[in-house]
C-alpha cells in the first residue's frame, strides 16, 4: 500500500528567516543566551526557554566534527551516488548540523575536514536549498542569491510505502473471498461469530479456532450517507456506508449500499451481496462490491439492537 | 486505584491559543508556547517551578510528524527535565492532565506542565482517518463517517426528536461566542440555520460538526504546598477516571460505551458525587458532533439511557440551566484535536476558578472535565473543585 500527503509547516518568525535567507543563499543561525550560535536556528533557547530573536550569518564554509560513509543511498537522500554524511560546524556556529559531504570516495573524507555548502540550481526557501556540501577547493565561492521575498510557509511531502503482512485468520479471510466465500470464527468460549475472523475473541481472551462459513446476506443494523468530498476517497459521493450484520454473524461490517435510492436505505432493511464478476475476483474483500435490498421483509428492531 | 494517592493535586494556572483555521503565524512550537507562557502566567510561576512536562498529541499522521515531543524539546522546557508524551487518539487531551495530575499525586513532582496542541492547518484529518488496512471495504470517510451511523442508533433507540441536535449547535456556538479564544463565534446561529445547513453525513449536518482548528492549551497542576503557595484560586482535583475498551466487539454499544459508562461510575464514586446532575454545576463534555451531547449525558450518568435529549431540550444544558454543558462552546467551536480534551479539562478548572470570564457559569464550584478518543475507545474524565476534598 501507499499513501502520501502534502504536510504544510507555517514556520514562525524564527525558521521564516532562516528560510528566507535561505533563498538569498544564505545561512543563519541564532544566538542563545549564553552565547552559543545555534545552526540551524532553533526557536527557543534550550537553557532558559525564552524565545531567540538574534539572527546572525554563518557559513557557508565549515568543519567536518563526525563522519560515517554511505555506500547505497537510499531514495529522497540528497545524493544518489555514495557519499559521506557528516556533522557539519558552520564557520560562526557552536553547534553541527547533520549533512550529506559530496567527497566522491572514503578516502576523502576524514574528521577536521573543510567543506562548503553546494547550493541547488534555483534556491526557493526550503531546507533542500542546501543540495550537499563538498571538500573546500580553491575554487571562487557561489555569490550570494538575490533579495528573496519573506518565506512563511514550506510544503514537505511525505510518502509511506507498506506491505501488510496478512495474519493466518486474515489469510484464510481473504482467500474465502477469491473463492466467493465469506469466512468467519467462532469464539470458543462465548460462542459469538467474527467476521473478519481476528484470531482471538477481543472479549475473552482465548484463541479463535473454528471457521464458520457465512451466507452474503444480512440486515443493516445503522448507516450514513455520504455527500462530503475529501482528498484520497476512493467512492464519489454520495454514497451509503452501511454497518451491514450477516445471518450468524455477532459483529456487523461497514459496506457500500447501492442498488436503491440513499433515501430508501433504513435500520433493519434486508440486504444481498453483489459480487463483481467472477474473473475479477482477488484475495479482498472488494470481490464484494457492494450490498443492495433483497427485497425481504425488514428484519425486526430487536433482531439487531444490541449490535449498535 | 486512588489508593496510591499520596497528596492532593490542584490545577494551578491555564493557558489556550487563540484557536483558528490556520494559525500560520506560529510554528508548532510557537503554537504550544502561545498556551504555555499563558499558563505559566496564570499560575504565577516561572520556568524554574516547573519539574515536568507531559505533552499529549493526536495521531502522528494527524501532522505528519513522528515524536513531536523530540522536536520540541526546547520549546516545551523539557530540556534538563522529565519529558512524557501521551497518546490516546482525541481524548489525548485529557489523559495528558490525568498523567500530569497522577505524577503529582503520588509525590513524584512538585509542579508540572501539561501540553496538548494540534496544527490541523497543516494536514487533512479526513485524509488521516480515512486510511483502512487492506482486509476492510474502503468505505471510510472520516470521523463524521464513523460517528454518524452511531448517531442514527442514538436517534432511533431514544426517540429524540430531530431537532435536538440543531438545538446543542445553536447552543454551543453561542456560547463560543462569549469566549474570545474560540474558532467559531456565532451569536446570531438559530435552529433554522443549523436546519439549513448542508447534509454532510447524513445525519450529521455542517452546522453540527466541529471546525478543524489550529490550536493548543495547557495547564500547570501543583502539589497541596504549591497550592497553597499559589495566591490565586486554584482548581482542586477531586478525582480523575480513565477507560479502554476495543473499539469493535461483538456486543460493542457505540451509543452507551462500556468504557464510558464505567469510568464515570468510578470517577463520581472516587469524588463522593450520589447524584451528578445535582452536584456538578458545569460540564465540559467532549461533543465533536451536536447529537454526542445527549449521548454522553446518559453515558455519564446525567440521565437514564433515552432520557438524555430531553434535558437538551428543556434548555437544562445551557448556561443558567441545571447543567451548563459546554460554557465554552466547547469542541463544537474549537477542536485542535490533541489539545481538545485538554481544553475541557481546562476549561472545568477556569469554571471553579473563576476565571471564565464571559461564559463563567455563576456559582460554580464544581465541575467535570471529559474527553474521548478513537472509535469511542478511550475516556478520559476529571472533577475539580474550588475547595479541596
Ligand atoms: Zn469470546
Amino acid at each position: 500500500m501507499e499513501i502520501g500527503f502534502d504536510y504544510t509547516r507555517s514556520l514562525g518568525p524564527v525558521l521564516s528567516r532562516f528560510m528566507t535567507a535561505l533563498a538569498e543563499r544564505r545561512i543563519l543561525g541564532c544566538r542563545g543566551s549564553d552565547g552559543r550560535v545555534h545552526a540551524p536556528p532553533l526557536e527557543y533557547d534550550p537553557v532558559t526557554y525564552a524565545p531567540l530573536t538574534e539572527l546572525v550569518e554563518v557559513g557557508p564554509a565549515g568543519t567536518v566534527v563526525t563522519w560515517t560513509w554511505l555506500d547505497r543511498p537510499l531514495d529522497g537522500q540528497p545524493l544518489d551516488r555514495p557519499f559521506g554524511w557528516a556533522l557539519i560546524r558552520l564557520d560562526g556556529a557552536d553547534t553541527a548540523m547533520l549533512h550529506a559531504v559530496d567527497a566522491g570516495s572514503k578516502d576523502r573524507m576524514r574528521t577536521g575536514m573543510r567543506v562548503r555548502v553546494r547550493w541547488a540550481p534555483e534556491p526557493v526557501g526550503h531546507i533542500r536549498d542546501i543540495a550537499c556540501f563538498e571538500p573546500l577547493t580553491d575554487s571562487p565561492p557561489t555569490l550570494p542569491g538575490p533579495t528573496a521575498e519573506p518565506v512563511t510557509m514550506v510544503t514537505t511531502p511525505i510518502h509511506l510505502r507498506y506491505r501488510h503482512t496478512t495474519s493466518t485468520e486474515e489469510s484464510r479471510y481473504l482467500r474465502g473471498l477469491a473463492e466467493g466465500k465469506v469466512i468467519g470464527q467462532r469464539c470458543p468460549s462465548c460462542g459469538k461469530v467474527y467476521v473478519p475472523p481476528r484470531g482471538a475473541c477481543p472479549t475473552c481472551g482465548v484463541p479463535t479456532v473454528d471457521d464458520v462459513e457465512l451466507p452474503d446476506r444480512g440486515t443493516v443494523t445503522t448507516f450514513c450517507v455520504v455527500n462530503v468530498p475529501f482528498p484520497g476517497q476512493r467512492i464519489p459521493p454520495p454514497y451509503v456506508v452501511a454497518y451491514v450484520l450477516l445471518d450468524g454473524a455477532d459483529i456487523p461490517f461497514q459496506h457500500l449500499i447501492l442498488g436503491c435510492r440513499p433515501d430508501e436505505v433504513r435500520m433493519g432493511m434486508r440486504v444481498a451481496a453483489v459480487w463483481r464478476p467472477r474473473e475479477q475476483w482477488g484475495t479482498t474483500p472488494q470481490n464484494i462490491d457492494h450490498f443492495q435490498p433483497s427485497g425481504e421483509p425488514d428484519a425486526p428492531f430487536n433482531s439487531y439492537a444490541q449490535h449498535l | 486505584m486512588n489508593s496510591a494517592i499520596t497528596t492532593r493535586a490542584a490545577v494551578l494556572g491555564t493557558g489556550q491559543t487563540e484557536h483558528r483555521t490556520r494559525r500560520t503565524d506560529v510554528s508548532m512550537a510557537g503554537l504550544c508556547r502561545e498556551a504555555i507562557d499563558r499558563a505559566l502566567a496564570d499560575a504565577g510561576i516561572e520556568w524554574s517551578d516547573v519539574d515536568a512536562v507531559v505533552l499529549g498529541k493526536a495521531p502522528d499522521l494527524f501532522e505528519g510528524v513522528m515524536m513531536p515531543e523530540l522536536f520540541l524539546a526546547d520549546a516545551l522546557g523539557a530540556t534538563g527535565r522529565p519529558l512524557l508524551r501521551v497518546h490516546t487518539a482525541g481524548s489525548v487531551g485529557g489523559s495528558t492532565a490525568i498523567v500530569a495530575s497522577q505524577l503529582v499525586q503520588a509525590g513524584v513532582h512538585r509542579r508540572v506542565l501539561a501540553v496538548a496542541f494540534e496544527k490541523q492547518s497543516e494536514s487533512n484529518a479526513m485524509w488521516a482517518l480515512s486510511i483502512q488496512p487492506p482486509f476492510t471495504m474502503p468505505v471510510g470517510a472520516g470521523a463524521g463517517g464513523y460517528f454518524a451511523p452511531h448517531i442514527r442508533s442514538y436517534i432511533r433507540r431514544s426517540g429524540a426528536p430531530p431537532h435536538v441536535g440543531a438545538m446543542v449547535a445553536v447552543k454551543d456556538r453561542r456560547n463560543g461566542a462569549l469566549n474570545p479564544h474560540a474558532h467559531l463565534r456565532q451569536p446570531g446561529i438559530t435552529l433554522e440555520s443549523v436546519n439549513a445547513s448542508p447534509m454532510l453525513w447524513d445525519p450529521i449536518r455542517y452546522d453540527e460538526t466541529c471546525p478543524s482548528s489550529d490550536g493548543a492549551c495547557a495547564i500547570v497542576i501543583g502539589d497541596e504546598a504549591a497550592a497553597e503557595a499559589s495566591d490565586r484560586q486554584v482548581a482542586w482535583i477531586h478525582a480523575t477516571a480513565m477507560r479502554t475498551e476495543p473499539t469493535y466487539f461483538a456486543g460493542k454499544d457505540h451509543v452507551n460505551p462500556r468504557a464510558g459508562y464505567e469510568a464515570a461510575r468510578a470517577l463520581w464514586r472516587a469524588a463522593g458525587i450520589t447524584d451528578p446532575l445535582e452536584q456538578i454545576d458545569a460540564a465540559e463534555i467532549y461533543v465533536p458532533f451536536s447529537w454526542f451531547e445527549p449521548m454522553w449525558l446518559e453515558n455519564l450518568g446525567f440521565a437514564a439511557p433515552g432520557e438524555g435529549w430531553k434535558l437538551t431540550e428543556a434548555g437544562e444544558t445551557g448556561i443558567g440551566g441545571a447543567l451548563p454543558v459546554n460554557p465554552s462552546g466547547g469542541v463544537m467551536c474549537s477542536n485542535p484535536i490533541g489539545a481538545s480534551g485538554l481544553l475541557r479539562f481546562a476549561e472545568a478548572a477556569m469554571q471553579v476558578m473563576g476565571r471564565a470570564g464571559e461564559h463563567q457559569v455563576e456559582g460554580a464550584r464544581t465541575a467535570l472535565g471529559h474527553a474521548y478518543g478513537g472509535g469511542s475507545q478511550f475516556f478520559a474524565m476529571w472533577v475539580v473543585g474550588t475547595a479541596p476534598v
